[in-house]
């Protein structure tokens, strides 16, 4: 059994890696992607950030003269650890809770946040002996940091849903899986193989790619590389599982193309490759939660901004391990190798 | 029929349906170990998935195969090599790397030197198996089907698409493995084809086996001592191809 696995295993990777523009395809995306939005979009923000400490989603100005400066952006926050992050961070400038007493955190690194402060002490009804000041010390977390995790996991979703999916579709169209059908291989030795491959491959580029840009640009990296390596890993499990019910009936590359294409873009826009899903809506955020690549970044992210260990990042792991099972199950009982 | 020989493989009442058609309709025969029987029949007489349910890679409607008097199981997959009459390799796998990865999926392994020697690939072992010609791809789908040293094997159109001294060195390559106690099922449409090669023959058309028997017994059955008459004036004996536009009333190439 292990030796048929083996043989097929060995046999997709030689087929990967001899596929050079394939190859450099999955090598270079990522990286020329992460440097190219990291150059774009790693200015300053243009806006003045406020974060407000308060349970109410609707900000009343009038509870401070603070609160109706202009040219500045409030948000609100109920959960101090979080907002206080955030400042940390460089993402909110200053932070307030109005009180009594008015209390409010800034960052003495932040430019924005040295400004907003004049700005709070000196609004007409704040008397500087009323006011508390906190500190809060910490680098910013530059749109590279942040982003990074968003492409190398949009990469393995591409690599792992047309990887498998899509070659296994063109595999049952040429005839080459009632070829393998005709030998003593099992189906669950094939996909096993499949999925074996898929998975070092995935983990051979995207090892390379993070070390690559992490060196090169610095990115910030606060929790353990073992688990980061971890949810990689188990990140690529439920991608390649995911492809494996695409591929597992379909015998059209057309077809196969489109309905990649259909869990690709939802995935992409709702899984905060791009921005955080922070502030969307509930039901764009329940949706997102039945996307593999959620549950990636929001782990990869925990592990590299916030330094969440694998405790920490236990509930995530779980919920990608439950997908894979599902998905997994679902590809296994509708494969089948023949065309017709 | 050689009464002594053991059965090797076995069709008993093989029905194929797909929606508006019947491919297959109820094909029975007995192949016994160590001869060459042939399966003939105009494209679309239901050759190719008679025998893709014989080999396993499509289910039957109804019907059973069996292998040396059992179901045709795992053993059976072990022990049987296939040619397909169209399949693909895994792409950019040398000649070589493509044996070897068949060779690796079963317990029976022929000895690899062997099958390139036979097979005549000595000098394309590195090639890429995409920058094959015909003939030199047909010989690397023989030596795939040859890897597990099969007791029974089939070929599927085999010299479709060759030129002639392709399709003769083939012929040789299959005589010598049949010489060696192989048991060969061959699908053709090649009367010429399964004159030379075939022990045993059975004709189809339209799912059904029309006739069956050895070629000499077939021939002699139909026309006795007859001869035909062509119309430049020649006189021959009959031969398959006759036997099988009498029996079909197909172009044998339609």
């Amino acid at each position: 059994m292990f030796k048929r696995i083996f043989a097929v295993f060995a046999a997709r990777n030689r087929e990967f890696i001899r596929d050079r523009s394939s190859l450099a395809w999955n090598l270079l995306l990522p990286v020329a992607l992460v440097f190219g939005l990291s150059y774009a979009f790693d200015g300053q923000r243009d806006e003045y950030t406020v974060g407000v400490l308060q349970v109410e989603a609707e900000i009343d100005t009038a509870l401070h003269q603070f609160l109706e400066t202009r040219y500045v952006r409030f948000v609100p926050y109920a959960n101090l650890e979080d907002a206080m992050l955030k400042v940390e961070r460089h993402q909110l400038d200053l932070l307030i809770d109005v009180g009594p007493p008015t209390r409010y955190w800034i960052n003495p690194t932040a430019t924005k946040g040295y400004f907003l402060e004049f700005a709070l002490l000196q609004s007409a009804s704040t008397a500087t002996s009323n006011v508390i000041k906190e500190q809060v010390e910490g680098q910013p977390v530059r749109y590279a940091d942040w982003i990074l995790p968003g492409i190398l996991g949009m990469n393995m979703m591409f690599s792992c849903l047309f990887g498998v999916g899509y070659v296994i579709v063109r595999y049952r169209k040429n005839g080459f899986l009632k070829r393998l059908r005709a030998t003593p291989l099992t189906s669950l030795e094939f996909i096993t193989a499949q999925v074996a491959s898929r998975m070092v491959l995935i983990m051979l580029i995207t090892t390379v790619v993070y070390t690559g840009t992490h060196l090169l640009l610095d990115t910030r990296m606060e929790g353990s590389y073992v688990t980061l390596f971890i949810v990689g890993l188990v990140g690529a499990i439920s991608m390649i599982s995911l492809g494996l019910v695409v591929s597992a009936r379909v015998t059209s590359e057309e077809l196969a193309g489109g309905l990649l294409n259909l869990i690709n873009w939802p995935m992409m826009m709702l899984s905060g490759v791009w921005f955080s899903l922070e502030g969307t809506g509930e039901t764009v955020q329940n949706i997102s939660q039945a996307f593999p690549l959620t549950h990636i970044l929001k782990a990869a992210r925990a592990v590299i901004l916030d330094g969440a260990t694998f405790t920490d990042v236990a509930p995530s792991l779980g919920a990608m391990l439950l997908l894979s099972a599902v998905f997994l199950a679902v590809g296994a009982w509708i494969f089948r190798w023949e065309q017709f | 029929m050689d009464e002594s020989r053991p059965i090797a493989l076995e069709a008993r009442n093989l029905v194929k349906d797909y929606p508006g058609l019947r491919a297959v309709d109820g094909i029975s025969f007995k192949v016994p170990e160590g001869i060459c029987f042939g399966l003939l029949g105009p494209n679309g007489a239901g050759k190719t998935t008679t025998v893709e349910i014989i080999e396993g890679v499509i289910g039957a409607t109804s019907g059973e195969v069996y292998y040396y008097g059992e179901i045709a199981g795992s053993r059976f997959r072990q022990e049987a090599g296939i040619q397909f009459q169209n399949t693909a390799l895994q792409d950019y796998l040398t000649v070589r790397e493509t044996i070897q990865l068949f060779r690796s999926l079963y317990d029976r392994q022929a000895n690899i030197d062997d099958i390139i020697e036979q097979c005549s690939l000595g000098d394309l072992l590195d090639r890429d198996n995409r920058k094959l010609s015909g003939g030199q791809r047909q010989r690397l789908l023989l030596a795939v089907a040859l890897v597990n040293r099969p007791r029974l094997i089939f070929l599927d159109e085999p010299t479709t698409g060759l030129d002639p001294q392709a399709r003769r060195n083939f012929w040789e390559l299959v005589q010598r493995i049949r010489a060696d106690g192989a048991t060969i099922v061959l699908t053709t449409h090649y009367m010429d084809e399964a004159q030379i090669l075939c022990d045993d023959i059975a004709i189809m058309d339209e799912g059904r086996i029309l006739t069956h028997g050895s070629p000499q017994e077939l021939l002699h059955a139909r026309y006795g001592d007859q001869l035909i008459n062509l119309s430049h004036g020649e006189i021959r004996r009959p031969n398959l191809e006759d036997l099988f536009l009498d029996l079909t009333g197909h172009s044998l190439r339609a």
